[in-house]
């Protein structure tokens, strides 16, 4: 101890030093990365702020009665209607043809790639899957109206050039890998002792896929398609290219109509002033499609809870 | 319970293998579904488009007269787009990743923005566009420029690349960290040169996903009100008269190639179905192109990594 003399006093010092200021250096760097951290909650923030702002305004001028029961909806013209059920009716009659498709398909999909096929169908067929995911919207929008329309028009030579019909089956097919691929991750995630069970007592394969890992996984598979209704509801370019932009209250698929979505597409494509109240219609439009996805995501959220099985 | 002869048994059994092999079959019928519908979206592109694939198709630019259009405005407006997005998304997703994997406590704040990342993977990618009309375009006065288009994009991919950052990160080894410590390295130490390297090949999976998610997105960028019909290209930094300025071209109006396309599909006019099928051909190319990297690039990953 004799050696620490006085001039090494200072070296301690510049070290505590030195630590100091890299301990607030660590600190800004973790408030920065926090940061960047915090940015999704401001974006769902701004999302609200932004649509709940506008809407504001329009129910100002429109009352919320009108809005639910009216059944024109003409907010260009000069005799204007503000009447979402139109825009809600093609959403619904679209999403509905595109899960009555992909809900199966993707399901049936699912247990066949997590129950009957091997390794080696499998690592062809994910790639496949992920490739169908990933094609843009705009190119399935273009297949629906110049491809599938043609084809159905073939089948039901009624059928007009635009129609529910053909873009919701076509958003169908898009959706199929996201239902395929949650599934399936749901169902491989089921323990191999129950399939083990079920196979000594005797089931055949597709029995204990259906009564023994469909049920385990039946959480995952909610999850799958709640996603899948927020896909099919949230959908835009499919539904402006090949269903027409023509409001229509209707419940028929082989008619032509705009949804939510396309109408927000046909305002944005025009020059509408910021301020007027076309300019507002598309943010009501935007907080009613955000609520319609909220309600889903909450109900999949509850049945998740609900039918949860944990091993 | 009466007891089943030999027969029956045998009866039963082949019902059941029969039953499976029906399924068996509908599993491969609805596969092969899929792969044909991207065979034949594909085949007919290139069937329909054959004729476009010129070196003028990619030089021109957009015209009334559907032999003489091209694309050079939607496809360097896809890339400079491109490069927006990249330069905001990557630094903030990467960095949101780390903190909730490395610094985050286990407490509401963390719950919130974790919650937040998940419930915003669902929300409708032209809500995204509603914001950015609102925020970007009119509160910030960016205006319909590449920059408003590439932060709204930004925001649309930043869930996938922290999801993926955040599952690259997951899959180190704790040791790892306790190594890094040991001899005295700080958290953003171990972070800087231990854990974002080798998680890099994921973030990078993550991130070609994201953006070749983001250069089909078409509904986000119409709302904000890009133009359909762009004749020019955005000022090149240090050209033209008076010379631009370095970041002229982030406040240009643009075009993309979703927008492009969407254009030609919804004239009436035959001739310019040729020129959106070329088009599409071409993201098409683009997007699965990308697609294909990160596929491979997590092949090669989980062959490579052994702890």
């Amino acid at each position: 101890m004799s050696a620490n003399n006085a001039s090494d006093l200072p070296k301690v010092s510049d070290r505590l030093a030195y630590n100091a200021m890299r301990n607030w250096k660590e600190r800004l760097i973790e408030a920065l990365l926090l940061g960047a951290a915090a940015v999704s909650v401001m974006t769902t923030l701004g999302i609200v702020y932004v649509l709940v702002s506008e809407s504001i305004q329009f129910f100002s001028n429109v009352s919320i009665v009108d809005f639910l029961t009216d059944t024109q909806w003409t907010p260009l013209f000069d005799d204007a209607h503000f009447g979402i059920m139109v825009l809600i009716s093609g959403t619904l009659v679209s999403s509905l043809v595109a899960l009555l498709v992909a809900i199966p398909m993707g399901t049936i999909i699912a247990i066949y790639l997590s129950e009957f096929a091997n390794a080696k169908v499998r690592e062809i067929a994910k790639p496949i899957l992920e490739l169908l995911g990933g094609i843009p919207t705009i190119v399935f929008g273009y297949f629906a109206l110049l491809v599938v329309t043609p084809i159905l028009q073939y089948i039901f030579p009624s059928l007009p050039g635009f129609s529910l019909l053909s873009a919701g089956l076509v958003m169908g097919i898009m959706i199929v890998p996201y239902i395929a691929s949650l599934s399936e991750d749901a169902m491989r995630a089921v323990p191999m002792s129950m399939r083990e069970g079920a196979y000594a007592m005797g089931s055949t394969k597709l029995y204990t896929a259906i009564h023994v890992v469909v049920p385990a996984a039946v959480s995952g598979l909610a999850a799958s398609y709640i996603l899948a209704i927020s896909r099919a509801v949230g959908e835009t370019m499919i539904l402006a290219v090949a269903a027409g932009m023509q409001p229509n209250l209707t419940w028929n698929p082989m008619e032509p109509a705009a949804t939510i979505t396309s109408y927000i597409v046909q305002v944005a494509l025009g020059d509408l002033p910021h301020g007027s109240i076309g300019y507002q219609t598309i943010f009501a439009a935007g907080l009613t499609l955000l609520l319609i996805t909220l309600i889903f995501n909450i109900l999949g959220q509850w049945l998740r809870a609900k039918y949860r099985e944990t091993y | 319970m009466q007891a089943l002869t030999t027969e029956q048994i045998r009866a039963v059994i082949a019902r059941g293998k029969l039953r499976d092999n029906i399924f068996k079959a509908m599993g491969i019928f609805c596969l092969s579904l899929a792969l044909i519908v991207i065979v034949a979206l594909i085949a007919d592109m290139v069937m329909k488009g054959s004729e476009r694939f010129t070196l003028d198709f990619f030089l021109n630019f957009a015209s009334r007269r559907a032999t003489q259009a091209g694309i050079l405005s939607a496809w360097v407006g896809s890339l400079l787009v491109m490069l927006v997005t990249a330069l905001a998304a990557v630094p903030l997703g990467v960095a949101a990743g780390l903190y909730l994997e490395e610094y985050a406590k286990r407490n509401w704040l963390t719950n919130v923005i974790e919650i937040n990342i998940s419930n915003l993977a669902a929300v409708p990618s032209i809500v995204y566009g509603l914001l950015a009309l609102g925020i970007f375009v009119y509160q910030f006065g960016f205006g319909q420029s590449i920059l408003s288009a590439g932060l709204t994009l930004a925001l649309l991919i930043l869930p996938i690349i922290i999801v993926s950052t955040r599952e690259a990160i997951r899959a180190i080894p704790a040791m790892i960290r306790e190594g890094s410590m040991a001899v005295g390295a700080t958290r953003w130490q171990t972070c800087r040169y231990h854990i974002v390297p080798y998680a890099m090949p994921g973030i990078l999976t993550g991130v070609i996903i994201g953006l070749a998610r983001a250069i089909g997105e078409t509904a986000p960028i119409i709302t904000i009100g890009a133009l359909t019909f762009i004749a020019f290209l955005p000022p090149a930094p240090f050209m033209g008269e008076p010379a631009a300025g370095l970041f002229d071209w982030v406040f240009a109006p643009f075009t993309v190639m979703p927008i492009q396309i969407f254009n030609w599909t919804s004239r009436p006019d035959p001739a310019f179905e040729i020129n959106a099928a070329a088009a599409g051909f071409v993201l098409m190319a683009m997007v699965l192109s990308m697609n294909a990297v990160a596929i491979w690039l997590r092949y090669k990953m989980r062959k490579n990594i052994k702890w």
